[in-house]
């Protein structure tokens, strides 16, 4: 009897004093305190088939976080980002999220890129409430996942749209076909989008094929969709397949021009397509020679830094730190429910890649869209869709490799610093 | 008809790199009854040494692309990849040789992990741009279009099947396998050295692989280090299709494949193309549950 009521009385003194104690640890980080570092998490491809899109999110991220502790920090702490490779898979994104939040408990929880990775791990963040930031995830499924889930670019509906509308107005191409990864939530998005929009303009979608992330051989879709002659072929698929996409093609003798949306960027677009991808078009947040200051100062300091040329998935990487930044600034803590309202608060945030104010579905509210040609391996701007501008309005000139002409194609942007 | 012209000759371009490297299983499964899983990714190490190499002789030979080169970089990588399957089977599968069937291939899934992801360390994980080792031309046979690639490819992959029907077939050496994949323990007791048999079957399986690493990457110029494991899975299917452990059927099954996943690919089911492939597979082994030229060996009591 005496040695049972010692085993109880240990069991309950392990659990009193150490079954507790994490939970305590939890509301203390929870209130935010002016003591220890900040961690935000951050998950992203940064190996796999789209490793580009998370290696420049990342750097982007990393830049504004530096950037911001060699300033002091936020309300006396300094950020630390813990990062997470989901190796561009679904799953691994809800599993490294998972572990971003129970483990490394971070307060908040930027990424990703691909819209599938994004839906995977949004309701781990919103059931946990830790807000997440997309950066770049243009699938509108991705906010309506919950209250906790912010993004910080365009959606696919108004990309589809200016795309559709780009390539029947301004170009008067009447026949589209469209070839849709049918792995990607992105790519299926983007194509209906993109078709409701063509067909209502009066544009007729030709030929639909598909084909899955990661095949090597499209000869057999692009076989049939030659057949149909089109005018275009709209393929919002992701950098890594469009480049083969476009070789095959022109391997097949078909000479028309492909059109995608932001997917498409990546440094290793043209490195892969080379000459095949000359005179195609792609929807993208913003163009890396805007002559605006706030898009020359962040080239130059990201150029500085890591010796390349930023891509806009770079741009909202470091938009997106900088807004959660901000708004643990202004909450005055890092407890979950109430960043999520200074996150929902943000407006007029002064970001590379536009002024940023959260609308009630927590996208950002007109955000402008250009629209790009390859043009001698460099990327030039063709268009500008700018809602602050109401509509669009063809650029006055394409801009070329040089910023010095000074033809900034819109002037929305507020560049207050 | 043109359309079914040019399915037929995407899918069989295809199909023959699928056949390259059906082969290498087929070989290693005839004579060990190991699927050596990481082979996929011994064909992944030669296009990257292939990458690596163009690059290095277009920078100091001069950047216009030569047949010259081009043997060069196939030479390289067919070395490099012998090697490798060399080292593979001394290393991770000999020592296991009379342990349970199972831990060699549990082996081999652990072989490729590390090639694959020891291969993101090295390569880095990003795509990378196979080097022009050919000029491309473009060639219209009224209105059937192919390039001198697919050609090249179709012919070096006839080339190496052809030397490889001979190896097994025509020499002494063959003779060895083909008695060592009879009954591994008799042939040994009969004076053959089953050793040497078992680690050059793996060369020749490797040095196949690096060819069609090569081939595919002329084809196909995006590579990475998980780009063996699609290829490679097919090529499994094509060896299981054809009767695995048997060297032409690996030849029909890749083509088989091939054709079938062009032909599916072209159709409005384009999204359905590895699932039909491999429905194809499942229905031709209820039928013949030991491939289409395999041999039917009941369990003997």
């Amino acid at each position: 009897m005496k040695k049972f009521l010692t085993t109880i009385t240990t069991a309950i003194l392990s659990l009193v004093l150490f079954g507790c104690p994490p939970k305590t640890t939890e509301t203390a980080t929870g209130t935010g305190g002016t003591e220890g570092e900040i961690v935000v998490g951050e998950y992203g491809s940064l190996t796999g088939a789209e490793a580009t899109f998370g290696l420049s999110t990342h750097n982007g991220i990393m830049l504004a976080m530096d950037e911001i502790n060699s300033a002091g920090g936020v309300n006396g702490r300094k950020v630390r980002v813990q990062t997470e490779d989901d190796q561009s898979k679904a799953e691994e994104a809800a599993s490294v999220v998972q572990k971003l939040i129970s483990q490394n408990n971070v307060v908040a929880v930027l990424g990703e890129v691909a819209s599938s990775n994004s839906l995977a791990a949004a309701p781990i963040c919103q059931a946990n409430q830790r807000p997440m930031i997309t950066p770049s995830s243009t699938n509108e499924k991705v906010t309506q996942v919950g209250d906790y889930i912010f993004r910080m670019c365009f959606i696919d509906p108004y990309q589809g749209e200016a795309m559709a509308n780009y390539l029947y107005k301004t170009l008067k191409l009447t026949k589209a076909a469209v070839l849709i990864d049918v792995k990607s939530d992105y790519s299926t998005g983007l194509a209906a989008n993109f078709e409701r929009t063509f067909i209502a303009n009066g544009g007729r979608i030709v030929g639909k094929q598909s084909y899955a992330k990661g095949d090597s051989d499209f000869r057999a879709q692009l076989t049939t969709l030659k057949g149909t002659a089109p005018d275009v072929i709209f393929v919002p698929g992701y950098y890594n397949d469009i480049g083969q996409i476009a070789i095959q093609a022109r391997d097949l003798g078909m000479n028309m021009p492909l059109a995608g949306g932001d997917g498409w960027e990546s440094p290793k677009l043209i490195e892969i397509g080379g000459k095949a991808l000359e005179g195609c078009f792609y929807s993208n947040h913003y163009h890396v020679d805007d002559p605006s200051p706030a898009v020359r100062e962040f080239v130059q300091k990201y150029e500085a830094r890591f010796g390349a040329k930023p891509d806009s998935l770079a741009a909202l990487g470091y938009d997106s730190a900088r807004v959660l930044v901000d708004a643990i600034k202004r909450a005055g803590t890092t407890e979950g429910p109430k960043l999520r309202d200074a996150i929902a608060q943000t407006k007029n945030f002064s970001g590379v890649t536009g002024n940023i104010t959260l609308g009630p579905d927590r996208n950002p509210i007109g955000k402008k869209l250009v629209v790009l040609q390859i043009q001698n391996g460099q990327l030039a701007l063709k268009d500008v869709v700018d809602p602050a501008a109401g509509g669009a309005a063809p650029a006055a000139a394409a801009a070329g490799d040089t910023s010095s002409t000074g033809n900034a194609p819109s002037t929305a942007t507020a560049r207050t610093n | 008809m043109q359309t079914l012209l040019q399915n037929l000759l995407n899918g069989i371009a295809a199909g023959s790199i699928y056949a390259l490297i059906a082969l290498g299983y087929t070989m290693v499964y005839g004579i060990l009854k190991l699927i050596n899983f990481a082979h996929g990714d011994v064909f992944m190490i030669g296009s990257f040494v292939g990458f690596y190499a163009g690059n290095y002789l277009a920078k100091h030979n001069g950047d216009a692309p030569s047949a010259v080169n081009a043997a060069i970089v196939m030479l390289l990588a067919m070395i490099v990849c012998a090697i490798l399957g060399f080292l593979n089977e001394r290393i991770a599968y000999r020592p296991l040789r009379n342990a349970p069937r199972i831990a060699s291939l549990i082996t081999a899934i652990g072989v490729s992990f590390l090639l694959e992801y020891g291969g993101q360390f090295v390569f880095g994980p990003d795509p990378k741009f196979f080097p022009t080792l050919i000029e491309k031309n473009v060639i219209n046979f009224g209105g059937v279009v192919t390039t001198n690639y697919q050609l090249i490819v179709l012919g070096v992959a006839i080339v190496f099947m052809g030397i490889l029907q001979y190896i097994v077939y025509g020499t002494k050496f063959g003779r060895a396998m083909r008695a060592v994949s009879f009954n591994f323990e008799t042939a040994s007791l009969m004076g053959i050295p089953t050793d040497r048999v078992i680690s050059t079957t793996f060369i020749l399986g490797s040095i196949l692989a690096a060819v069609a690493g090569i081939l595919y990457g002329l084809s196909y110029p995006k590579i990475d280090p998980l780009m063996g494991i699609m290829p490679g899975l097919k090529a499994f299917v094509a060896a299981v299709l054809g009767g695995i452990g048997n060297v032409p059927g690996a030849v029909v099954g890749g083509l088989v494949i091939g054709i079938v996943e062009a032909f599916v690919g072209g159709s409005q089911f384009s999204n359905y193309r590895d699932a039909i492939a491999f429905i194809i597979l499942i229905v031709i082994l209820l039928f013949r549950p030991s491939g289409l030229f395999g041999k039917y060996e009941p369990e003997k009591v």
